[in-house]
Parts: structure tokens; C-alpha cells; sequence
């Protein structure tokens, strides 16, 4: 993934150093499974839209500002909040015209690595996904052009767009690009997890080791949950038993039908209600819905079966969900132009 | 094993015969998917060939490529069991898993 020719790299060092976040031995593996869950050195950042500082730091900008939104009341960060590992601690969220999304906010964490956006990956993007929420009528409800008139009419907006995007200044596309670098730079930091990958044995309990290997073996998580971020990117039917057809309204493949995206796991505990349509409110909900909870249908994921677990083996796997919490600095809002 | 053959074609039955007979001259290309990644991300074909896709993975999977706007799905492939799609026009098309959008690869048929 990291050598791709068509992105461009930032060292996610830089990053953590400037967290303060260095730290942890040497990795001394004793598991097969442990090389499989490494962080990744570099964040890639795509060719058409290339990292720099004053980027990021206008996405930022753009994602608290509650201009944003038709009626000056909404910010990406009302439901990606910061505060809830950039989700927003409530089943479905409430939109701008104070109506109930159909949804769970899935976070914004680790959406570099990312592969077709939303649940149903109807945005090929970054770029494309950060959009579409400003314009929904649900959601921000806002006017493209009524956005672009309004933050044209902001000179230190109309500066920094000039700064970053030359000749360019404020547009639609411009906006998107840099909603997408900010989000891209926003990396779930070192967990417990990680810090037990590099060697520190006392850095997670044995319970979490424990359910660390079920995650691996019994359990089958990593069938959809792999990688250092815990996902493959991917649409599954895991049987919730809910009406919405999912990725199968994008693309109407039978295999399709009720699939969501395989979310990540990182931080997963700060990041109640769970599933797609936030209808689990806990990880023991979540593991009993794995375990035999699910409804059993044409669509459902070949990957699910009843999977006998033991209330010891149940609770050892909450015990590793548990090590991918990461103590995250917090965020500081920015200065907004006016 | 099941075994599945598409032919992307956008002519009917006598644009098939005549990329049947294509076929046949030039061997189809085999493609494994393994650990979730087709065995190659590129491949060149003359027009009328045929990608053989074969499961040696441990998860499902489910080939499909869009061309001129259609879609060619293979539909859903347990591990061991493979299909194939037959390109008979020119042009560059995108290969993908649907289940698993990070398993991509191009295919550009001369």
C-alpha cells in the first residue's frame, strides 16, 4: 500500500512526535499474527491532491466552521466530534432542518488508507465524501453556490484559499480537497495494542491477549476486521436484520444487498453505539450479535456462522477491543476568519 | 468447482461467435485472488481473451468490471471456486472485487 506510484507520503511520525506520542520497544513478536496489526510509517496522500501545512490547517478550519451548514447551526465536527473518537455518542445523528439521519456517524479516523466512502461507498473520494454531507438535505442542507458566495465574501478566507490553492481560490472542488487533508491527517496515536506489538508484554493484560488470539482464530473478526486498522475496507451483510439495502442501492449485486462498510476498530470503546444503524449500545451487544444474534439471510456474509463462545471467551475479546484505545491530544479549535 | 464464463460484449450472438473463435487462438490469462489481492494489478490482452479469475483464498469473493456503462458481475465466488470474463473490445477496463473495492486491477485489451 505504501509504495503506490500514485500518492505522495507524509511520515506519520511527524505527527506523532509532534504529539508527543514517541515511545515503546522494539518489536519481539511471539505470534504469527502480531506482523499482520503494524502502524504504518507514512499517511498517503494522492497525487491530485498533495499534502502541505496551510492545507490541512484550512481544512480544519472549513470542518469547525458552522458556516458551513444552511443555517450556521452545523459543523462537521457536530457529528464528527472529537470528543467521541469523531463520532457523536447517539444511534443516528440530527441534521440541520432538526430531523434524524438513517445512518450511524461513522468516525473520520484513519480514512487515509481509506477505499470508497460512506457505509454504502457511494463516494470514490476523500475528496468526493467531504462534500457530500455539506449538501445533503438532511444533514448540513447547504447550497453549493450560497456557500461559495458566503465564504468569498470572507477576506481571510478568500486569502488562505489564495494562499493554498493559486489562481484557484475559492471553490467547490477547493473546499473538498481541503476538508480531505485535514481529515487525512487525523491518525488514531499509539494504543496499548501497539505498544504490545513492539515488545512491551505488560502493555495489555492477558485476558486481551486472549482475545486477541480468539480475534484471530474462533471468532473470525479479522475475516472483515484486518490490518493495523482493523478493516478491509469492504461490504458485508452481518445479518442485523434492518430494511436498509446498503452498498446493494450503489451497486445491485445480490452479494450486496444489506452490506455496510467493514468500520475500523480503533478506539472503538470511545465510539458507542455501534453498527451501522447504532442500534448495539455496547460491545457486549456487539459480541452476542457475532456470537448467534444474527438474522440469517440470502445476502448474509459468507463469513458469518454461529461461533459458540464462552462468557470467558466473550469477555477476553472485549478485553482486547479495549488495548486499541488511544490516549489522543486533545483538539484545539481553530481561529476562524470573519 | 464451479466455473462461471462472462463475455463482455455489448453485440449479440454473432459479435460472440466470432470472439469465441478469438478466444480460443490465445490462452485465457489466469488470475488468482489471494490474501484479498488479484495475482497481478495490470494485464494486457488481445481483444477476444479471457481472464480466468480463481479463488485460492480463505474468504469470498466477487468479480466484476464495468464496460461501456454495463456491468459484468461474476457473482459471488466461495474460495476454490473460479470464473471467467472475455474481453472482446479494446479500450482499458477496471477489474474489482465488489466486496472488497481494495482488490482492483486494470486490464487493457489491444
Amino acid at each position: 500500500m505504501m509504495t503506490k506510484k500514485d500518492m505522495t507520503h507524509k511520515r506519520i511520525t511527524s505527527w506523532i512526535v509532534a504529539l508527543g506520542l514517541v515511545g515503546g520497544a522494539a518489536s519481539a513478536a511471539d505470534t504469527d499474527y502480531r506482523e499482520n496489526y503494524q502502524r504504518p510509517a507514512d499517511i498517503p496522500f494522492p497525487e491530485e491532491n498533495p499534502h502541505s501545512d496551510a492545507k490541512a490547517e484550512l481544512g480544519k478550519m472549513l470542518f469547525f466552521d458552522p458556516r458551513l451548514s444552511r443555517e450556521n447551526n452545523l459543523t462537521c465536527a457536530s457529528c464528527h466530534n472529537p470528543s467521541f473518537a469523531w463520532e457523536d455518542a447517539q444511534p443516528t445523528s440530527v441534521g440541520t432542518p432538526m430531523s434524524r439521519l438513517g445512518r450511524h456517524t461513522p468516525t473520520v479516523l484513519n480514512l487515509a488508507w481509506g477505499e470508497l466512502f460512506f457505509w454504502d461507498g457511494r463516494a470514490e473520494s476523500l475528496e468526493e465524501q467531504a462534500l457530500g454531507p455539506i449538501q445533503a438535505g438532511g444533514e448540513m442542507a447547504q447550497d453549493m453556490g450560497e456557500l461559495l458566495w458566503e465564504l468569498k465574501a470572507v477576506p481571510g478566507y478568500v486569502e488562505i484559499f489564495e494562499q493554498v490553492f493559486p489562481k484557484e481560490g475559492v471553490t467547490e472542488e477547493n473546499i473538498g480537497k481541503a476538508i480531505a487533508t485535514y481529515e487525512r491527517t487525523l491518525i488514531s496515536a499509539e494504543a496499548p495494542f501497539d505498544r504490545w506489538l513492539q515488545g512491551d508484554e505488560a502493555a495489555i493484560s492477558d485476558e486481551a491477549k486472549r482475545g486477541f488470539n480468539l480475534f484471530n482464530t474462533k471468532a473470525k473478526c479479522v475475516s472483515c476486521h484486518e490490518g493495523w486498522n482493523f478493516t478491509d475496507w469492504g461490504f458485508h451483510d452481518i445479518g442485523l436484520g434492518d430494511q436498509d439495502e446498503g452498498r446493494y442501492e450503489i451497486l445491485d449485486f445480490d452479494a450486496l444487498k444489506h452490506a455496510f462498510k467493514t468500520p475500523g476498530l480503533r478506539n472503538i470503546v470511545e465510539r458507542a453505539p455501534y453498527m451501522h444503524d447504532g442500534s448495539l449500545k455496547t460491545l457486549e451487544e456487539v459480541i452476542d450479535h457475532y456470537n448467534d444474534g444474527f438474522v440469517n439471510r440470502p445476502s448474509l456474509s459468507t463469513e458469518m456462522e454461529r461461533l459458540g463462545l464462552s462468557e470467558t471467551e466473550k469477555s477476553d475479546l472485549i478485553a482486547f477491543l479495549q488495548t486499541l484505545s488511544s490516549e489522543d491530544p486533545a483538539v484545539t479549535l481553530p481561529k476562524l476568519p470573519n | 468447482m464451479k466455473r462461471k464464463l462472462l463475455f463482455v460484449s455489448d453485440i449479440a450472438l454473432v459479435a460472440a461467435m466470432a470472439i469465441t473463435t478469438a478466444a480460443i487462438a490465445q490462452d485465457p490469462v489466469r488470475i488468482t485472488q489471494k490474501g484479498k489481492q488479484f495475482s497481478q494489478d495490470k494485464v494486457s490482452l488481445s481483444a477476444g481473451q479471457s481472464i480466468l479469475f480463481v479463488n485460492d483464498d480463505t474468504v469470498a469473493h466477487n468479480v466484476y468490471a464495468i464496460v461501456k456503462g454495463k456491468k459484468q458481475d461474476l457473482g459471488l465466488q466461495k474460495p476454490s471456486e473460479e470464473g471467467g470474463i472475455t474481453f472482446d473490445n479494446a479500450g482499458t477496463y477496471r477489474v474489482r472485487c465488489a466486496i472488497h473495492p481494495k482488490m482492483k486491477m486494470l486490464v487493457k485489451v489491444q
